[in-house]
């Protein structure tokens, strides 16, 4: 049976969402939860919790007999540039769900500064087996480093990119095509102009192939 | 010694024991370019003799950054882009980012609207469960004859399509408010000759395959998934219904008119591969009994909320999750709304056949390299969804 003190619901709500908070931070001592609103029809309010007990508070959701929630469906990180004197950060979302009392979800975030030395947050894979590939992808699109996942590699980029491609910052490199060849002196040329190809160094490689 | 390609660890050889052959391990890279991989997928096997002892899956063969083009349009610009995630089952694929986007804005969809998506949804299900199975006894060798008979009964479902959308695969029928056309009469009457055939269709089907003894011997205890593993992998549809775990999008979240009708779940016992072949059958079944109550059901009205601006089209600030359940899982939707809301901020595909991947190598540690094909072809990926 599920216990009353935080009840059974289907759609967590905006009333709830204030006990949840509550009980979470009772439950994990020292914990920082915050409560971000989403859009007002939507109605899925997140917790954002600090990066010292995000594991915590994810463990204590996963456990505890009301909440249950044993099913992590949805991993994805987001990136907000730096905006009028506030820094910028990275956020991975969490939706949690739970298939043994058909509720949810809890939305859990946890944010990170942009700088890629800094950009590290616990991993949740020890957790829940499905965000495996999902932090893998986080990884790999947005540079968040997870801290205890068992095999953090790139996922959908080959290994040898070198940038994370969803930042808000990225540039993709005007010359794309021209990257993996081998042409080292068309690059050099390429790159003094600034990264467009000249023509005439088009013309050239294929006299040279000829 | 062989060294790895995926990682810096090597395999010593493994001496065999007095008056036997000394044995090695054997690295096997299966795909990208192979067709028992449904696409441009690879796994990197290792092998002691025809036992699995590793496996890695290796993705991003048609990584085209869907997100970020996403995220550089309208928020109606990328309906057409979901058509290509999951590009057999178009229609769902729509419907999840619709559905997504109508939770964020607070958009009502009119009645008739909401079951001529279900008519869709379903008819699109049938299709991408009759041709899964058509695929796994390809990969189990019956060349092309089930896979034909499944793509027979497909060609109508495409036909209906056609009518609708004007595209067979690349439907982009969906709209916020609603669908792009309206059903009329002759396509009603076509959705219901196909409901009413189906089931012959099936009842053939099953009598070809259900006990035939070389499937039974072939899948039978084969890549077994456990209901605990399942549900912690985050595995969805049809494939952690067949371990056992009763959990359908439709039944938890009823979006849509789903509350309304009457089906069940069907649940799997073992968890191997007949359980996932069968659960596709008995999931036909139940699509068909949903597809005949919508079609009783139909009210007239509207086709897509009037109220609905086309151009111009704005979401307040902030975020939101919408989900169905796509013929492969659980497709879901996780979208910002940031700035001055007219694109979105954050666009992010929660793809199932991605995360079926998870435990792959789990299913196919032990045992026999073909069957690892089969097992793949169990889970039944598309690789536009896979690697977006």
């Amino acid at each position: 049976m599920v216990a009353s003190r935080c009840g059974t619901r289907s759609w967590i709500t905006m009333e709830a969402i204030e006990k949840i908070k509550e009980v979470a931070a009772q439950a994990v001592a020292g914990a920082q939860i915050e409560i971000v609103n989403s859009t007002p029809a939507a109605a899925q309010p997140s917790l954002l919790v600090d990066r010292e007990h995000i594991y915590a508070v994810a463990k204590f959701f996963k456990e505890d007999p009301c909440f249950q929630m044993d099913f992590c469906s949805c991993v994805t990180g987001v990136d907000y540039l730096p905006k009028d004197d506030k820094p910028g950060y990275i956020e991975v979302v969490y939706h949690l769900y739970s298939v043994a009392l058909k509720q949810g979800p809890i939305v859990l975030k946890v944010r990170a500064p942009r700088e890629l030395e800094q950009c590290r947050v616990p991993s949740l894979t020890p957790l829940w087996r499905g965000c495996e590939f999902q932090e893998r992808e986080a990884y790999d699109l947005y540079g968040v480093k997870f801290d205890g996942h068992p095999d953090l590699r790139r996922i959908l980029m080959w290994d040898e990119f070198k940038d994370h491609p969803m930042r808000k910052d990225y540039v993709p490199p005007m010359d794309y095509e021209w990257e993996p060849t081998a042409h080292d002196d068309t690059l050099a040329r390429a790159e003094n102009t600034g990264g467009i190809v000249p023509p005439s160094a088009i013309e050239e490689a294929h006299k040279a192939k000829k | 010694m062989i060294q790895s390609l995926t990682e810096e660890k090597s395999y010593t050889l493994t001496p065999g024991p007095e008056g036997t052959i000394e044995t090695q391990t054997l690295e096997v890279s299966i795909g990208p370019q192979h067709p028992s991989t449904h696409g441009v997928f690879r796994m990197d096997v290792v092998l002691d003799g025809e036992t699995v002892v590793k496996l890695k899956p290796v993705m991003g063969y048609l990584h085209r950054n869907h997100e970020q083009l996403a995220e550089k349009m309208a928020w109606l610009g990328s309906m057409p882009y979901t058509d290509r995630l999951d590009y057999f089952n178009s229609m769902t694929n729509n419907w999840a980012y619709a559905l997504s986007v109508e939770k964020l804005a607070g958009i009502k969809v009119p009645e008739r609207a909401e079951y001529i998506r279900v008519i869709v949804a379903e008819l699109t299900r049938l299709q991408n469960h009759a041709s899964a199975i058509g695929f796994l006894l390809q990969d189990l060798g019956a060349w092309g004859t089930p896979l034909l008979y499944a793509f027979r009964e497909r060609e109508k479902i495409l036909d209906l399509f056609e009518a609708v959308s004007g595209s067979r695969m690349m439907c982009n029928y969906m709209r916020f408010g609603g669908v792009r056309v309206d059903f009329d009469d002759k396509t009603l009457a076509a959705a219901r000759e196909i409901t009413t055939r189906f089931p012959k269709f099936l009842d053939e089907f099953e009598k070809l395959l259900t006990e035939n003894e070389v499937l039974l011997a072939r899948c039978q205890k084969i890549g077994i998934l456990p209901r605990e593993l399942a549900i912690n992998s985050s595995i969805t549809g049809p494939m952690a219904r067949a371990s056992g775990v009763e959990y359908d999008v439709r039944k938890v979240d009823k979006y849509g008119v789903y509350g309304r009708f009457d089906f069940r779940i069907p649940l799997g016992d073992v968890g191997d591969v007949y359980d996932r072949y069968y659960i596709r059958v008995l999931e036909m079944r139940e699509s068909v009994k949903i597809l005949e109550q919508a079609l009783h059901n139909i009210p007239q009205g509207p086709h897509i909320a009037p109220e609905v601006k086309l151009r111009n089209f704005k979401i307040p600030n902030g975020d939101g999750y919408g989900r169905i359940e796509a013929p492969k899982g659980e497709l879901g939707f996780y979208l910002v709304s940031a700035g001055d809301g007219k694109q979105p901020h954050r666009y992010h595909v929660r793809p199932p056949s991605f995360i079926n991947l998870t435990i792959l190598e789990d299913m196919c540690l032990g045992q026999k390299v073909a069957d690892v094909i089969i097992i793949l072809g169990s889970v039944d990926i598309v690789l536009g969804e896979v690697d977006r």
